[in-house]
């Protein structure tokens, strides 16, 4: 970014003329695509949602709207009434580029799955092959455009109001758009869609957009969470009682809470833990063994709350039983004690069955037939029906998970912000200066291994009553190490990073289901290329940045500069 | 000697002894690296650590502050025994710097000055979560405390900047800084000039009186020899993990063994010194009067 940044310094000084036609060709590009959207797309109905009717866009083809309107405003801050305003700000001419080929991918893809899906590219309607000319246009003249020296995006000021419009609007967006994509039942229609959004985000990226949402987002923390908090509440509302989707948002939530516990132990404290799936297992065995399943083995069937307690501290225990010696050696070593530890812990499971062991899990067969939860008069497996929308029994679910997420994030972001999450920095930083300041190393590992595997367990009790069933095979190595990669993947010691990372690690093998072959592969080579080009993952923590570039100077100072801001 | 000493600074009165290390012997397999070293250091005193590179300076500071755990030897602190374990040590009231500098690299000035602060507040997982007054009122105290040894050092206005972006000088200052921020009666400081130019130096000394002005005492290891017999009230040399000899700066300066341990005398260098004989016996008295 900052290397491209510098070639408008250089333009700037030479000014090359402007490429005449560049403007109205985007114009004319914009024009093309929004007309395209207006006529027929497809002539097979059943394709992609119904792109068929002339004059009443389908779902794929508003999109293409909302990108052209959106391609339209950048290029009018280019050139025309908003040059004055936002102009100086926007790196405009940069996203169009990403529009351009983003869009053109986006129809081109369409085109690919009309003729796929029906006999062959005969099925392409005019409208179509109107608004891939719009794209390419679009692109052309991104190309011609010229890049310009930029105010920093970062320092612009706006109103604070402004500012929380911003962020209200891009939540409904947010909200909207996942709404949305959920809704796409075909997984052609997802891709394309999933395109749409990663174009967008690109135009952000590039625009400098992104980077000045999140300084807005740093300034009004509190208003970002409150906000996140209230979309994802209202989500269940969009889905009009559909029970897929919302079996779908469950299964996400348990699977980030899980991750943003494992984030305590990784991202905060810096160990590696490889099985971590075990303390999720061991407070879901724990709630299985006291619910009121004919299955349960013990007679005890004690009110949820104790149960979660219970569930949570049998986890934290098995967390100070396993890390009391493994946490004195350190890096790979504590890696390969964790992994064993985990297999050790399914095979337990697997063994308590009766003939190998006393009769506590049922062996591989697990213990099944677990009640909807019940806290006071409450029954989670009832639907219910607020201001005439259907709320099923994942909706309800959805809610006390969200309570669970809300609560470990909590916890999260209080310890990192005290004297402890400072002590795990120190240890991260420089492990033998650390002691030699007074800083109780072991105790500070162990803390972090004994909160992470206590907020797993209490996941994991919630997680026994939604799945009905536990057995031993929930809970494989492979389930923690897709913890770990939605860690890796969506950045070490953040909040926001790690619930995108395990968005998308479990969102998108269940809409791609046809995928499912292919999805191991997949995942490794996300992260080898997250390694190699964006090792501090999508959100970064300021200090895993300065940690993954130690030699990067200009990257220091830049950081530097805001926190003197912030001090301020 | 703590006669002459008063009677050399009678505007500042040498007390107790704060540290008394006897017979530190540090071996690594076939190598001594520190051999029979005797050590005391009173309260309100600055002491100087030098000899040649290899000499065992910083291994005996190693040994002193529980970083290694001494072959032989005991370590007392303000009169109780010291065990070898970095925590115990800082916690008794003995905080050190590094000769190469072991900042937060990536933390700020004022959080690496706040987790020296660490061992000195209480604040646990529960409170950090509940957030409770008393979390308030520790956090505040500890960001106060941090600001104030911040521009103790002088580096009041930097307390935002990453340790990795501060100069070279500023970071030894930051280093002694965190130090300072375990509340120690004793500091250790691990050549706090190395590399400096004469004007850093200079602050350095400055700031190192001011340290001991403010209640503490200093050991320093340095090869600046203007530097420590300008600082120091005694200063003990180390060769070749021994002690040569022990004195006042005139002492040890005037010292012939000390200018052939540097620059040698010029015939085969394991000649030049009988080590064993020529160590000073004892250097206290009070020492002695505390072994016996």
């Amino acid at each position: 970014m900052s290397e491209v940044k510098t070639q408008p310094a250089d333009s700037v000084v030479a000014q090359p003329a402007e490429n005449r036609v560049a403007w109205p060709l985007g114009i004319a590009g914009v024009v093309l695509l929004i007309a395209g959207s207006f006529l027929s797309w497809s002539y097979d109905r059943k394709i992609l949602g119904d792109l068929s009717i002339i004059g009443n866009p389908g779902g794929l083809q508003r999109l293409t709207i909302i990108g052209a309107v959106l391609s339209l405003v950048l290029l009018l801050a280019v050139k025309g009434p908003l040059t004055s305003k936002i102009g100086p700000w926007l790196d405009a001419a940069l996203g169009l580029r990403a529009f351009g080929a983003g869009l053109t991918l986006y129809m081109v893809l369409i085109l690919v799955a009309i003729g796929t899906e029906s006999d062959g590219l005969i099925n392409v309607d005019p409208g179509a092959y109107i608004s891939l000319a719009g794209a390419i246009l679009l692109l052309v003249s991104s190309r011609l455009l010229p890049l310009r020296q930029l105010n920093d995006l970062s320092k612009a000021r706006v109103a604070g109001w402004a500012e929380i419009l911003a962020i209200a609007v891009t939540m409904a967006a947010i909200l909207f758009g996942a709404a949305y994509a959920l809704g796409l039942t075909d997984a052609w229609s997802f891709i394309v869609c999933l395109v749409f959004f990663a174009t967008v985000v690109t135009v952000m990226f590039r625009t400098g957009t992104l980077s000045w949402f999140g300084h807005v987002a740093q300034r009004h923390k509190k208003v970002l969470t409150l906000a996140a908090f209230v979309v994802a509440f209202f989500f269940p509302f969009t889905q009009n009682g559909s029970d897929a989707n919302m079996s779908i948002a469950t299964q996400v939530l348990i699977f980030a809470a899980t991750a943003m516990g494992l984030n305590i132990v990784v991202g905060l404290a810096g160990l590696l833990d490889l099985g971590y799936i075990a303390f999720l297992g061991s407070g879901a065995y724990v709630a299985a063994m006291l619910s009121e399943s004919a299955f349960a083995t013990i007679n005890w069937h004690p009110p949820f709350p104790i149960v979660v307690l219970l569930g949570a501290c049998t986890a934290a225990t098995l967390g100070l039983i396993i890390g009391s010696p493994t946490l004195r050696v350190s890096g790979d070593y504590l890696a390969i004690v964790t992994l064993g530890f985990g297999e050790i812990f399914r095979l337990t499971m697997f063994n308590l069955d009766g003939t190998n062991g006393p009769l506590l899990t049922n062996g591989p067969n697990g213990i099944p037939g677990i009640p909807e939860l019940q806290i006071g008069g409450f029954n989670f497996g009832d639907p219910h029906t607020i201001a005439g929308i259907e709320l099923g029994r994942f909706s309800n679910y959805y809610f006390l998970l969200l309570l669970l997420i809300g609560f470990v994030i909590l916890v999260f972001s209080r310890l990192n912000d005290s004297r402890i999450g400072r002590g795990w920095v120190a240890i991260r930083e420089d492990e033998k200066a650390a002691e030699a300041m007074g800083v109780n190393v072991f105790g500070l590992k162990i803390l972090a291994f004994a909160i992470g595997a206590f907020l797993a367990g209490l996941a994991g009790t919630i997680k026994a009553h939604q799945d009905v069933a536990v057995s031993p095979d929930q809970y494989i190595f492979l389930e923690s190490a897709f913890l770990l990669a939605a860690i890796v993947l969506g950045g070490m010691g953040t909040i926001a990073g790690v619930l995108l990372g395990a968005t998308i690690l479990k969102l998108l093998p269940e809409k791609l289901r046809f995928f499912s072959e292919y999805r191991l592969l997949m995942f490794g080579l996300l992260l080898v290329l997250m390694m190699r080009f964006r090792p501090e993952g999508l959100v970064a923590s300021r200090r895993r940045q300065l940690e993954f570039h130690e030699e990067d100077e200009e990257l220091a100072v830049a950081i530097e500069s805001e926190l003197v801001e912030e001090a301020r | 000697m703590t006669i002459t000493e008063a009677a050399a600074n009678p505007a500042r009165a040498i007390g107790q002894p704060v540290l008394e290390a006897s017979g530190v012997t540090m071996r690594f397999g076939g190598l001594l690296a520190v051999s029979d070293v005797n050590l005391t250091v009173r309260e309100g005193e600055i002491v100087g650590l030098i000899g040649p590179n290899g000499a065992g300076k910083t291994t005996f500071f190693n040994c002193l502050t529980g970083l290694y755990k001494p072959t032989s030897g005991q370590v007392r602190f303000a009169g109780a025994p010291l065990a070898p374990k970095p925590r115990a040590v800082v916690r008794a009231g003995m905080a050190r710097t590094f000769q190469n500098i072991r900042l937060f690299a990536n933390m700020t000035a004022l959080e690496n000055v706040m987790v020296g602060r660490y061992c000195r507040t209480s604040s646990g997982a529960i409170t950090s979560i509940l957030r409770g007054p008393k979390f308030r009122r520790e956090e505040a105290a500890t960001r106060a405390r941090a600001q104030e040894l911040l521009e103790f050092v002088g580096l009041g206005r930097s307390a935002e900047h990453l340790a990795r972006n501060m100069p070279y000088g500023d970071q030894r200052r930051l280093e002694i800084a965190r130090a300072l921020a375990t509340d120690p009666k004793l500091i250790l400081l691990d050549e706090p000039t190395a590399g400096m130019n004469p004007q850093e130096t200079k602050q350095a000394s400055d700031l190192i009186f001011k340290i001991r002005d403010s209640g503490l005492s200093v050991v320093v290891i340095e090869h600046d020899m203007r530097f420590i017999f300008n600082l120091c009230d005694r200063v003990l040399c180390l060769v070749r993990g021994e002690a040569l000899i022990e004195g006042t700066p005139g002492e040890v300066q005037s010292d012939p063994r000390v200018i052939e341990a540097y620059i040698g005398t010029g015939e085969d260098d394991d000649e030049d010194v009988d080590v064993t004989e020529a160590r000073v016996q004892d250097t206290t008295v009070a020492d002695e009067e505390g072994k016996a």
